[in-house]
């Protein structure tokens, strides 16, 4: 018996940790393409920003493998599946066994086609490799060009800005994080950048990246004609799912690997969670790709029950995104920017403070807070519990909204029992 | 586990748990000191809610299964053996994704550190300092 | 109107250890300390009643409370009190209010009496090692017993009058739920089950939650008749009708409607928000012979199976209505001396009315013994008693037992402030205000009355041992075992007592 998972971040570390729960004896082998044991991808920026040296980078303590029994196969990419003999190939040839695979190979940069991206310092950013790559670069560059205004692209900018680089950011949607963002939360932001010294271009995109003699950028041509100087170019306009060899190998594949309330797909024995999936979504109840760590984390752990017998259903992801950008936090939870008919808006903003809490049927399916996000998870446990939210109503745009406004019985309840 | 629970009906608003919480998550652990000579100041990992005549002290709840931990994208935050659910203020960058998501609303935001404070259960004590220093015995330690 | 009242305390706020936590500004109900914009704390001198709540909830001890008596030229006529009050009705032309018991310096019997203590020929007992027994029975004894043989053993023949058995001689007196809170009754009523003695209702009737404490329960029946019916007597131990409070010899009671909330409307059995009146006699009692009436009434509605208490005031004429009480048919007579505490009392009334507890009992209990009637009555003492001397001199002296308020209260944080009447007492004691009551919490309470009571009765211990006795009953009114010191001869007369010095006779 053994347990065998690609990808060796967040979604394999909650299937470890699940299947040591349960398990304490089968082994497990990690596989992956990357090779420094389990970090903090999120904190790629910090680490380009010198906030966070690379020993802190460490999502677990370096003996995670051993005490968790873990054989670790790092630097090592797999290459295919062979569901019938249920063994795994890597790209050195090694066939590696499994009687339950996991699938968590999270999910790669979208660069899209267009001229200029095969040159010399087009980077993308989503690896701790990325940010070591630009640290070398860093003399050299004076002005970068991000490409994408969404979380990656915002904190790789506020990186390269504290460390002195001039950065200008080009957004095609209106307005920056424009996915969980309205309007008006969205220009809090963009107010906070822009007093910075971040330059923000929005409603325009880079059409083509151009390049010197030396196979180096040396500027971008944006579609509405305008030329920018730059040094390098960061694109940053999404990731996605990295299923390739696994849909080679007859995983069923849509936009991400498509997996059951057990985070099964459709091979036996066969698992996937995190950024690779299109995991159900909790809110809206239909399948979609979730890329962002808690949801990762999360799945990982239901199918690491999953694969060790021990049922667990997964009750869908919800989208839940924290930013801190030049002292300004941004949250976000569920259905922050959605406009729909059936969907009731409470909105307040008063002094680059901004609140708002979207209502469907009397409960909380989305809130975005922007400056005092003390006690968001207060709003984000009721969209998780759907509690109906009637009798709160009035205070939930309050500052210091909080369990006295709960209705009695339900906050007994709350602080009373652990959840 | 020994959890700390709050007694509504005998808390008397009066917020001396978050005194001497802070005095004792400072370095110095003296109260006046604490309050008056250290910068950054501590913060009190208890927060009291208040409604008059209402009033009760919240903080983690160090649930059985903490999303917090989930969430938490350094790893700061774990649950040890014992069931405590801890965070390392080494690791912790104040991302506030644990504030996003902790359905008390437990994880204070240390503004002046940029990391987040939570109850730790006062590793340092028996009781831990709230339920100790409580004048109306309307915080008790126990397992339920 | 401005005020010409001038501040009788300084609160000194020690700004090296203040930081500004505001426990004291949450804490004080008279709004004495304040917060200004800059979050720094304050504190306003003329509102403050001494009541050092937040001198002991301060964490830092930064507070201190002084004295702070206006100096008015030197006379002993017009002291700062005097004009205090003056200035006070001047300003409101009304009567002047106050609460808790007699506080003038009038003469403490207690500082002049001495216990005696056994050396060689009749060896002290030590409790640790040998059985003592506080434990005494109150109610109505019979003249004589009749005592036949069953097989060789003897069995009583007489059949007793129902008794109330205490484990130590300490009762708590009447405190209407009302007056104080909710969470004062609880902490008595569970304090007496622990301790094995009773809690008394006062007036203002049992709450439903504490029926289950009920065979620890003395329940009242007073001139407004609040809360009485047929379940709640049922529910006692025993039944004690108040004729009268030492505080208050005299005059009848007013709560006002304030505190008449939901469930002191319900107990009461008064709409709520409206003033309970308690007429100063009751309306259907003129004479001894009502009294009786009264008495088997209550008898008669509980099948004689409790005892029937009556409650006076110590005044003048004491002795005489004692005897009258016992013949009426009482089984236990309540005496409250002067110095018994109250919620609401006019000033005057409180501080001038009545005599002092510990003459009181000597002149009964000489009484009852005169006319042969003290085994029919037991005489339990209340008013004032401070500690455990004072307990066992009050049984030396002719007690059966004592009724504990004030000191009770202060168990459970009562810093005599004497604001009871206002409501707003920040212990949690003498209010109805939710925010303010829950600040005593019942369990808090029940175990500082029971460490209390059970510090005295230790103590008692000792005493007794140390006389070479070994029963609380031995020492009921053997006024042997105490000295005067520094009396007058006509008060040695009254309390029956030799001066220190004087050999057993
Ligand atoms: C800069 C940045 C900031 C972010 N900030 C946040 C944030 O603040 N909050 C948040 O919630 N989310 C954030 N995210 C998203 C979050 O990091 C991801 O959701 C999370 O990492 C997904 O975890 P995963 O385990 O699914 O996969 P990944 O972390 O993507 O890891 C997959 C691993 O599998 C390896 N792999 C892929 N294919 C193969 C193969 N064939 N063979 C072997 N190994 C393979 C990859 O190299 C990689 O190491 C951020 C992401 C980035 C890049
Ligand atoms: S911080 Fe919140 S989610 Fe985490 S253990 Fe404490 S109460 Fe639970
Ligand atoms: S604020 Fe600190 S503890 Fe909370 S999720 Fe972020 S890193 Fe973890």
């Amino acid at each position: 018996m053994s347990y065998v998972i690609i990808g060796n971040s967040v979604a394999a570390v909650g299937a470890i940790e699940a299947i040591r729960r349960i398990d304490k004896e089968t082994p497990i082998t990690v596989i992956s393409d990357e090779p420094y044991a389990v970090y903090s991808r999120p904190l790629i920026s910090e680490l380009l920003a010198g906030q966070v040296k690379e020993e802190m980078m460490g999502y677990r303590a370096p003996d995670f493998y051993e005490r968790h029994g873990v054989e670790a196969k790092l630097g090592t990419r797999v290459v295919s599946i062979d569901s019938k003999k249920k063994t795994v190939k890597t790209e050195a040839g090694e066939s590696i066994g499994y009687n339950k695979l996991l699938i968590a190979t999270g999910g790669t940069p979208f660069v899209p086609p267009m001229k200029g991206r095969e040159l010399g310092r087009v980077m993308t950013f989503i690896k701790m490799d990325d940010a070591k790559k630009i640290e070398e670069m860093l003399p050299e560059l004076k002005h970068v060009v991000v490409i994408g205004a969404g979380l990656i692209g915002l904190k790789a900018a506020e990186s390269l800005h504290h460390r002195g680089v001039k950065v200008t950011v080009v957004e095609l949607a209106d307005r920056v994080m424009a996915t969980v963002l309205d309007v008006e939360a969205g220009k809090v932001v963009q107010d906070a950048l822009e007093n910075a010294g971040i330059d923000i271009i929005t409603g325009d995109t880079v059409d083509e990246i151009l390049g010197d003699n030396m196979g180096l950028v040396n500027g971008v041509k944006m579609k509405s004609g305008e030329a920018l100087d730059c040094d390098a170019v960061i694109v940053a306009i999404g990731v996605v799912p990295n299923a390739a060899f696994a849909k080679a190998s007859g995983v069923e594949v849509n936009r991400g690997i498509i997996t059951d309330d057990h985070m099964r797909t459709n091979l036996p024995d066969v698992y996937a969670a995190g950024d690779v999936t299109e995991g159900l979504d909790y809110l809206s109840g239909d399948n979609r790709v979730m890329p962002i760590w808690p949801n990762a984390y999360i799945q990982g752990k239901i199918a690491g029950f999953n694969m060790t017998g021990e049922e667990r259903i997964f009750t869908g992801g919800l989208a839940v995104n924290s930013i801190e950008l030049f002292g300004v936090p941004v949250v976000t939870a569920g259905m922050s920017n959605v406009d729909s008919d059936d969907l009731e808006v409470l909105k307040k903003s008063e002094g680059g403070s901004y609140r708002k809490i979207v209502l469907r049927d009397n409960k909380v399916v989305g809130a975005v807070l922007v400056g005092n996000i003390d006690r968001a998870g207060l709003v984000t446990g009721l969209i998780r519990e759907r509690i109906d939210i009637s009798a709160m109503r009035e205070r939930l745009l309050a500052d210091d909204f909080g369990y006295i406004d709960f209705p009695v019985e339900l906050r007994k309840e709350r602080l009373g029992v652990a959840l | 586990m020994k959890r700390v629970y709050t007694k509504e009906e005998a808390c008397i608003g009066c917020r001396l748990c978050e005194v001497h919480c802070l005095t004792e998550h400072s370095r110095s652990k003296n109260i006046i000191k604490a309050h008056k000579k250290e910068f950054p100041r501590a913060i009190s990992r208890v927060l009291v809610e208040e409604l008059r005549p209402v009033s009760f002290a919240v903080q983690c709840r160090h649930c059985d299964e903490p999303v917090c931990v989930e969430a938490c994208i350094t790893g700061a935050i774990t649950k040890d053996e014992s069931g405590k659910v801890v965070h390392d203020e080494e690791k912790c960058v104040g991302c506030w994704t644990c504030v996003l998501v902790c359905p008390h609303g437990a994880p204070r935001r240390d503004l002046e550190r940029r990391k987040v404070a939570k109850c730790d259960l006062c590793p340092d004590r028996e009781t831990p300092a709230c339920v100790e220093m409580c004048p109306n015995r309307a915080l008790v330690y126990e397992e339920r | 109107m401005k005020t010409y009242q001038l501040p009788e305390v300084k609160i000194e706020r020690d700004k090296d250890r203040c930081i500004d936590c505001q426990v004291c500004v949450r804490q004080c109900a008279f709004e004495a300390h304040k917060v200004d914009e800059d979050g720094d704390v304050y504190s306003e001198d003329e509102k403050c009643v001494a009541c050092q709540r937040c001198v002991s909830l301060c964490p830092t001890n930064a507070l201190t409370i002084k004295d702070n008596t206006p100096f008015v030229k030197d006379n002993a006529n017009w002291t700062a009190e005097t004009q205090k009050y003056i200035w006070k009705q001047a300003e409101t032309g009304g009567v002047l209010l106050t609460g808790m018991g007699n506080p003038k310096p009038y003469p403490i019997y207690w500082d002049h009496m001495l216990l005696n203590a056994s050396q060689v020929t009749n060896p002290s007992i030590d409790p640790l090692r040998e059985p003592m027994e506080l434990r005494t029975y109150l109610g109505s004894k019979p003249d004589k017993i009749d005592i036949k043989m069953v097989d060789g053993e003897p069995v009583l023949n007489t059949k007793l009058a129902p008794q109330l058995m205490v484990k130590t001689p300490i009762l708590f007196s009447a405190m209407s739920f009302g007056a104080v809170s909710y969470s004062v009754c609880e902490g008595l009523a569970r304090a007496s089950k622990e301790l094995g003695t009773f809690w008394n209702t006062g007036e203002g009737g049992l709450p439903q939650n504490l029926y289950e404490y009920g065979p620890n329960t003395i329940v009242q029946v007073a001139s407004g008749r609040f809360g009485v019916h047929s379940e709640y007597l049922d529910a006692a131990a025993a039944i004690e009708i108040k004729i009268g409070q030492g505080a208050k010899p005299g005059i009848g009671g007013h709560l006002p409607g304030e505190k008449v909330g939901p469930v002191v409307s319900r107990t009461r059995m008064i709409p709520e928000g409206s003033d309970a009146i308690s007429p100063a006699p009751h309306h259907d009692i003129y004479s001894i012979e009502d009294l009786s009436q009264l008495i088997y009434s209550l008898k008669e509605a509980t099948e004689y199976t409790k005892p029937i208490s009556v409650k006076i005031s110590a005044v003048h004429n004491v002795a005489a209505i004692a005897s009258g009480i016992a013949r009426a048919g009482a089984d236990i007579i309540a005496i409250d001396g002067f110095r018994g505490g109250t919620g609401a009392a006019p000033t005057m009334i409180r501080d001038n009315v009545g005599i002092p507890i510990e003459l009181a009992i000597a002149a009964v209990d000489t009484r009852l013994r005169d006319e042969a009637i003290r085994n029919r009555v037991s005489v339990i003492a209340a008013g004032g008693f401070r500690n455990s001397a004072d307990v066992i001199k009050a049984i030396a002296l002719g007690a059966d037992a004592v009724y504990l308020g004030t000191a009770a209260l202060v168990a459970m944080g009562c810093h005599v402030c004497q604001m009871c009447y206002t409501g707003k007492c920040n212990w949690g004691i003498a209010t109805q205000d939710p925010y303010l009551e829950k600040r005593l919490n019942p369990d808090v309470a029940a175990e500082r009355l029971f460490n209390l009571v059970s510090g005295w009765s230790h103590e008692i211990a000792e005493m007794l041992g140390g006389m070479g006795l070994n029963a609380i009953e031995s020492l009921r009114g053997n006024r042997l075992h105490l000295r005067s010191i520094g009396l007058s001869t006509e008060e040695m007369d009254i309390l029956g007592l030799q001066a220190a010095g004087s050999p057993m006779a």
